[in-house]
């Protein structure tokens, strides 16, 4: 998957088998039989050497950051801010001032609509956010809109579950003061086209949030070629730990924007009558943030970086298509996403088997899938459907992971015949 | 964990034919619920006659589980009144709940709902359709979460 412009060399082949030897969970097994893990989408798993990190840092380093002369809160605060810089340069960033440390994507977008739109939006102005995104993306504009009676407006998606471009680009006015879009869709796989969709947007004045939990794991992103405002993500989904995510924003955005939440480390001085902040991105994060999880997401871009991004995209889109022709040929199967432009994720619904029946004859084969609404329920609606089966593919997996969930789909059809 | 456990022959057949599927109109009371986490819905229909549940009829879409028990329980119901209802969903909950439940020979059909209790991500399925009855029964119009 190329979510960024394509390259011009070809990705070199990833070795998934010693890849998989860096994944000690995938040895486990699971209702006896061997686990075969195609939900990364939820959730990746996490690489020894992320394990490692964490563990190190716990066992040697630990202490406060940012509070102490000791030589533990040195070295803690420099760990902490050395992942910043990390995370700086695996996105291209212009500057650690703006990569802001939250607990996931989730926490990015309400920053942004607490601290960004709430302050500044009114009656009269419109968020454009699309028809397939993640509740994540969805629930916090409504809040906003409840809060200052701002409009919000949704571009609708095609049959393939593509957004139809033509109503996005026709729904943007003056009146567009914020468009929140993902850049992969998590329940239908969907990739969006984001650069055209920011630069069209920026045309109008309105500002950009992309939420890219699902963009992340799969494919170089650049927010210097993206040129998007803000840009969420979480750490559990690149294979660091969960309890950690990314906030970028232009920091001339977030310079101007007030704090979100107040407490330690957010602060400059304190009295009683007058409070001065801290400067980007400390800014944002107040309290005592989460040490191991930022060391840990750094260490997962290492790994990222090491096995090579175009490598685990080549790998992954391989992958996906052979899974959608296995299971095209199955009948009853109907593939639900088919856009032209895709990243590893396959949402299906078996005709005559509930999906979450599917779920439980499969997890008795070892085989994980997500089923239920993905936290995409406007999705299902629009599909007209409860709820999909769907199975996601990172760097560890396999053909054989597509026969397991093949054999296991088969299973299905068996019980249910 | 065994699958013929949960998906008894009497599961299969009930899930594929639904008995009392549909709705009473007019009908003395109904109740919706809802179970967030995989999306079923379902509705139940009520007559009733002298303090006794005289018509049943439920309505949606759901999981095999969620639907069988639906279906099971309306037949279970059908002329009791509201405590020996509420009794025996007490027994079923045991049933789906508890490792060491032995089904007594009252429930008849409905003990083919004990391989549930092997899954308990699943004991919501099997319980949606008894709150919502309740929720018939206590409140005449009423929607019900199982959350
Ligand atoms: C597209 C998308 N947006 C947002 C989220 C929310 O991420 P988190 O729960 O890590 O905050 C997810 C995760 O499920 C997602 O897939």
């Amino acid at each position: 998957m190329a979510v960024t412009a394509p390259r011009v060399a070809p990705a070199p082949a990833l070795d998934v088998e010693r890849v998989r030897r860096d994944f000690p969970i995938l040895e486990r097994s699971v209702n006896g039989r061997p686990l075969v893990y195609l939900d990364s989408a939820a959730s990746s798993q996490r690489p020894l050497p992320v394990l490692r990190a964490v563990e190190q840092y716990e066992t040697h380093t630990h202490a406060n950051v940012h509070r102490g002369v000791h030589a533990l809160s040195q070295a803690a605060t420099e760990a902490y801010e050395g992942a910043r810089e990390r995370v700086r340069r695996f996105i291209n960033a212009h500057s650690t001032r703006e990569i802001i440390f939250v607990r996931g994507t989730t926490e990015g977008v309400n920053l942004v609509a607490q601290s960004y739109a709430r302050p500044r939006f009114g009656p009269g102005d419109e968020i454009l956010i699309s028809g397939l995104e993640h509740h994540a993306n969805i629930v916090p504009w409504q809040m906003v809109r409840d809060q200052t009676g701002c409009t919000l407006k949704v571009a609708p998606i095609n049959r393939r579950g593509e957004v139809e471009l033509d109503s996005f680009l026709s729904m943007l006015s003056p009146r567009t003061r914020m468009v929140a879009i993902a850049h992969v869709s998590n329940a239908l796989g969907t990739i969006l086209p984001v650069k055209r969709m920011i630069d069209a947007a920026h045309a109008h004045g309105a500002v950009v949030l992309v939420d890219g939990a699902q963009a992340i794991p799969h494919s170089t992103v650049d927010m210097r070629t993206l040129g998007c405002d803000f840009y969420a993500f979480s750490g559990h989904k690149v294979y660091g730990p969960t309890g950690i995510g990314v906030l970028y924003g232009r920091e001339e955005l977030l310079a101007a924007m007030p704090p979100w939440q107040g407490g330690g480390d957010m602060i400059l001085t304190v009295s009683f009558e007058k409070t001065t902040y801290n400067e980007l991105p400390w800014k944002f994060e107040a309290g005592t943030p989460n040490i191991s999880g930022a060391i840990g997401l750094a260490a997962a871009m290492d790994y990222v970086e090491s096995l090579g991004l175009e490598a685990i995209a080549a790998h992954e889109h391989r992958l996906l298509e052979h899974a959608s022709r296995e299971l095209e040929r199955i009948p009853g199967i109907e593939i639900i996403g088919t856009a032209h432009h895709k990243a590893a994720v396959l949402s299906f619904t078996m005709e005559g088997v509930h999906p979450h029946d599917l779920g439980t004859i499969l997890d008795a084969e070892g085989v994980a899938v997500r089923t239920g609404h993905h936290c995409a329920m406007p999705v299902m609606t629009f599909f007209n459907i409860p709820a999909t089966a769907r199975a996601s593919f990172a760097c560890y997996n396999t053909e054989a992971d597509v026969a397991s969930l093949v054999a296991g789909l088969g299973k299905a059809r068996e019980v249910f015949s | 964990m065994d699958l013929k456990e949960l998906y008894r022959d009497v599961i299969l057949d009930h899930n594929r034919r639904p008995r009392n599927f549909g709705r009473i109109e007019p009908a003395d009371t109904h109740a919706e619920g809802h179970n967030p986490l995989c999306g079923d819905r379902l509705t139940v229909w009520l007559r009733l006659k002298d303090g006794r549940i005289d018509d049943i009829r439920f309505e949606g879409k759901g999981c095999a589980i969620s639907t069988a028990s639906a279906s099971l329980m309306t037949e279970a119901v059908k002329g009791k009144d509201k405590a020996t209802v509420q009794s025996l969903y007490g027994r079923i909950h045991s049933l789906l709940t508890q490792q060491d439940a032995v089904p007594d020979a009252s429930l008849g059909k409905l003990a083919a709902l004990s391989g549930v209790r092997e899954f308990p991500v699943r004991v919501k399925c099997a319980s949606l359709c008894w709150h919502t009855l309740n929720a018939a029964l206590e409140r005449g119009a009423a929607t019900v979460s199982t959350e």
